[in-house]
């Protein structure tokens, strides 16, 4: 009794603490593994547990018990909502969801390759940068240039679909400004990629001239850096 | 993409944009929580209804101003949680007061509150139902709504030390009401 009574004045400890988080699977690896091992050495602990998982079980049922609301309240939250007045979605708002939609119709898999590879180009441009600076360091009258202004215009597919491009924006591009430039040009983004985002115009094939003309007006847009023909 | 394969964060996107459909799906998914997580706060089935309503038209208008800091589900459970509280306080203590005299009386004298005593799991969900709003709210997080810490933290705003010790306090003011009722669990 006295144990009893000193164990009900006693602060909890951590590990007690976050039994009911263990019980419901919401910890994190790192706290469950702790109190697997607390529950595994300490039978206190262990009976403690199996009470929570008891008031678990019962909350639920409890819950669960409650029903569901009547129609009522879908139609009056859509009557309250077609009274509304009409508005203007936010350029922010609707680039996030291009993007974020984007990113939702990729499955797991495709999307840790797409990590990987943009890991891989990161690797790559630091391979790169080294290379310049050793270059630099050894010869003082090289010179190396590497145009970004002609038009790299390869596959340009103007007999299968709507043309398509490999872009890279400004790393200080506004969002407002990228979702102006997706509309101004009627692109969508079809894939992203270590940085690089694939666009595609409109949804009609297009002429290569008219094509080639195309990258080179979105070369020149201040928030582009990179824009070539891609498939 | 159909909107009902989208996630929540692609249909707050949408809604944002004044998409009605993905409204639909969005209320679809999560109306019956945000309903019983009002109804246990509110314990009035006409108010946890109007209170479901006020949260999606809130998610309606401020769908823009989502950040994505936290899961939707937290995001609504928060703004339920808020008009729940702002609902109770509208209604005056004295209808409160009756309330809470009639929930102890109906854990005591109740026939058959007898006979639960001899069935835990039915004494339980009474004493569950006689608790504090403050304790009933974190415990139907954490158990019936599978929160996080950090997201009963976010939802209730208070520091995550303080969901760990209130949640402890809810429990063991759960076991002094069992004990009360006869039903002892060997725990505290």
């Amino acid at each position: 009794m006295m144990a009893l009574s000193k164990k009900m004045l006693d602060e909890p400890s951590e590990i007690e603490m976050l039994l009911p988080w263990h019980a419901a699977g919401t910890l994190n690896a790192r706290d469950a593994r702790r109190v697997e091992e607390a529950l595994g050495s300490d039978p206190d602990l262990a009976r403690q547990y199996a009470v929570i998982r008891e008031e678990y079980a019962e909350t639920i049922g409890l819950n669960e018990s409650l029903g569901a609301p009547s129609a009522r309240a879908m139609q009056k939250l859509f009557a309250a909502i077609d009274a509304e007045p009409v508005r203007r979605p936010s350029a922010f708002s609707r680039l996030s969801t291009r993007i974020s939609g984007f990113f939702a119709s990729l499955s797991p898999r495709t999307l840790a390759w797409s990590a990987s590879l943009g890991a891989l180009a990161l690797v790559m441009q630091a391979g790169v940068i080294g290379a310049v600076l050793v270059n630099n360091q050894t010869s003082t009258f090289q010179t190396a240039s590497l145009s970004m202004n002609e038009p790299t215009v390869r596959s340009l597919g103007s007999d299968v679909g709507p043309p398509r491009a490999l872009v890279r924006f400004a790393p200080d591009a506004k969002v407002s400004d990228i979702n102006a430039l997706l509309d101004h040009y009627q692109a969508s983004i079809i894939e992203a990629r270590g940085g690089l985002f694939r666009l595609q115009f409109g949804d009609k094939a297009m002429p290569k001239d008219e094509i080639a003309r195309l990258i080179s007006k979105l070369q020149r847009e201040e928030i582009v850096n990179l824009a070539v023909a891609a498939n | 993409m159909s909107a009902t394969t989208a996630s929540d964060d692609v249909l707050i996107g949408r809604i944002a944009q004044g998409d009605r459909l993905a409204m639909q799906v969005l209320y679809g998914r999560h109306h019956v929580r945000v309903f019983r997580f009002g109804l246990r706060l509110v314990r009035n089935e006409q108010i946890a209804e109007d209170l479901i309503s006020e949260v999606f038209l809130d998610v309606w208008r401020q769908a823009s101003k989502f950040e994505g800091r936290s899961a939707v589900s937290t995001w609504l459970l928060a703004i339920t949680r808020f008009k729940a509280l702002s609902a109770l306080r509208r209604r005056k203590d004295a209808e409160l007061e009756d309330e809470a005299a009639n929930a102890i009386e109906d854990s005591s004298d109740d026939p058959e509150v007898v006979l639960t005593k001899k069935d835990t799991g039915a004494a339980l969900r009474k004493c569950l139902e006689a608790l504090s709003a403050e304790h009933r709210e974190i415990i139907d997080l954490v158990y019936y709504h599978e929160k996080s810490v950090e997201e009963v933290a976010r939802i209730v705003d208070i520091p995550e030390n303080t969901v760990k010790t209130r949640l402890f306090y809810a429990r063991k003011k759960l076991a002094e009401l069992l004990k009360a009722a006869g039903v002892e669990r060997g725990w505290p």
